[in-house]
């Protein structure tokens, strides 16, 4: 990576991070509310998808330019950050929901199967474990960039479940996640813009790396 | 390391001479960058997804009259006032919970007129203060149980409203009470929104209404009913969940058939009429077996009938409390 825009990367996984530390601080301090495990769930959860929709964002935004005849880089640059930390934020959401339910990991596994909002929320999460696990530098090079990419077209799947999720646990207002369901839409139509030849032309060669 | 990305593998980019920090001045660039950046990117983050502290708690008036003790007191310790007067749901003021605590406070609850019509002896239209004036008020300590799965316990000030139909007199054909919220844009954040199907509805059959623990409340712990908790007038169902206790009631109708309330009206299969609190009908998306207690960290199990089976079970004798849920 060049030095130049090395900071991309820092700031972006500092700044991912960051509401973590915030929310134990108001956590701490009862700013959570009067229902504070509840609070946390919620706001976890909401950062997991925002994060994954930011991270969703990246590709397009490159196609985006590319056809407007600019060559951004910094999109690629914090994809990858934007994807983990979402991932983490997803962790930490169902980690505060077993925490929110009680003990007894075979009532949860009965509510997993029962309650389609935790059965789809439970499937994002674990379809997010082989995306994780395949984020590493090398992971490109043992699995072949077109099997990478196949994998990782996931994220989409995962977004879309994560959004129905947040759907089905809302009791009335959906402004938010028809927010969240129409940036996946629009991501995954920007997707199907052709790529420029010279976009192309790299991305052909990366294929035999 | 990003695969599109022909920045990663150096040598394909005559664009990038060096990849290692020269100056400190450069040094000093990233850093600023770094942070400037970093802080920019958790703000817009807690902005999308933090969601909005409580206010502060309610200063509450105290009425002019004597109050008396109710005979329905629940030994439990009160709820914080706080929570009482800062976390509930009242769309009319917004779907957060802390939406109603900063809303309410302009709604105008005098003058406030409350229609009393239907299959009743006595019409009328009557001014709240003389409404209250009279029933003798009493206090009642009342767990209150969410549909949500959260509790409270809450000091009501009221009247049953038993004393009220009993003045107002229902004909014989009269089986259901329903009744109706203000549904005023003007005032009403919530409704201007559209959120539900506004004005808010709800009904009891009349033997529920007719209950001793049925209650018209017109204050909480001793002092005017805040307007984030349903001033200046609504019901306290205790053994139902708490979506059936509607507030700002501006009207209260005697009919022979069941209402059609407003949340069964939106998803008819999560929300029935009769809302009795039992913790083994599962709400269709989560289960009602448990609740949290606010200000308590571990949840406690939920009692039939929110801890009311010995006065109210009888009311449902030979009911499939399932399919009537």
């Amino acid at each position: 990576m060049p030095a130049r825009t090395a900071w991309v990367s820092y700031a972006a996984t500092l700044g991912a991070l960051l509401p973590l530390p915030v929310l134990f601080y108001d956590f701490w301090t009862g700013q959570l509310g009067a229902n504070p495990l509840q609070r946390a769930e919620q706001q976890t959860g909401l950062l997991a998808l925002v994060l994954l929709l930011l991270s969703l964002a990246c590709t397009p935004l490159r196609l985006l330019a590319s056809r407007l005849g600019t060559r951004l880089l910094w999109p690629a640059r914090v994809r990858k950050t934007l994807g983990l930390t979402g991932a983490l934020y997803a962790l930490v959401h169902l980690g505060i929901y077993l925490l929110d339910r009680g003990p007894g990991l075979l009532d949860f596994l009965q509510d997993a199967l029962k309650r389609p909002y935790i059965t789809v929320g439970l499937t994002a999460l674990l379809l997010l474990i082989p995306l994780v696990l395949t984020s590493r530098k090398d992971s490109v090079r043992k699995m072949g960039f077109v099997r990478w990419q196949a994998l990782h077209r996931l994220t989409y799947l995962v977004g879309a479940l994560g959004v129905l999720h947040f759907w089905w646990s809302v009791k009335k207002d959906h402004t938010e996640s028809l927010m969240a369901a129409g940036v996946l839409l629009v991501l995954f139509a920007l997707r199907f813009l052709k790529k420029t030849p010279q976009l192309k032309k790299q991305q052909e060669e990366k294929k035999f790396l | 390391m990003n695969p599109d990305d022909p920045q990663d593998n150096p040598q394909d980019n005559p664009s990038n001479p060096s990849s290692k920090l020269k100056t400190r001045r450069e040094i000093l660039r990233q850093g600023v960058l770094t942070t400037v950046g970093a802080l920019g990117l958790a703000t817009g983050l807690e902005l999308l997804t933090r969601r909005p502290g409580m206010a502060a708690a309610a200063a509450l008036a105290a009425p002019s009259k004597k109050i008396y003790q109710g005979p329905y007191d629940t030994s439990e310790p009160m709820s914080a006032l706080e929570d009482i007067t800062g976390y509930n749901n009242y769309y009319e003021f917004g779907v957060e919970k802390s939406d109603p605590a900063r809303n309410a406070g302009k709604l105008k609850t005098r003058p406030w007129s409350v229609v009393i019509d239907g299959m009743v002896k006595k019409p009328q239209t009557v001014d709240i203060d003389t409404l209250q004036s009279w029933f003798p008020l009493e206090d009642r300590l009342y767990r209150m149980r969410c549909v949500e799965g959260w509790s409270l316990v809450i000091p009501w000030m009221g009247f049953p409203l038993a004393a009220l139909l009993r003045r107002i007199e229902p004909t014989s054909k009269a089986r259901y009470v329903k009744f109706t919220a203000l549904a005023d844009p003007k005032q009403m954040p919530g409704v201007k929104a559209g959120v539900l199907d506004w004005p808010y509805v709800e009904g009891l059959r009349l033997d529920e209404a007719m209950h001793p623990l049925t209650l018209l409340a017109v204050g909480l712990e001793g002092k005017i009913l805040p307007n984030q908790n349903g001033a200046p007038l609504r019901l306290v169902v205790p053994w139902k969940y708490g979506f059936k206790n509607i507030k700002a009631i501006t009207r209260i109708t005697l009919t022979d058939k069941q209402p059609t309330t407003t949340w069964s009206l939106i998803a008819p299969d999560e929300y029935g009429f009769y809302a009795n609190v039992n913790p083994k009908v599962d709400h269709p998306r989560w289960s009602q077996a448990t609740e949290r207690r606010i200000g308590e960290l571990a949840r406690r199990p939920t009692l039939p009938f929110n801890g009311y089976a010995e006065e109210v079970a009888h009311l449902y004798k030979g009911m499939d409390l399932r399919r009537y849920f």
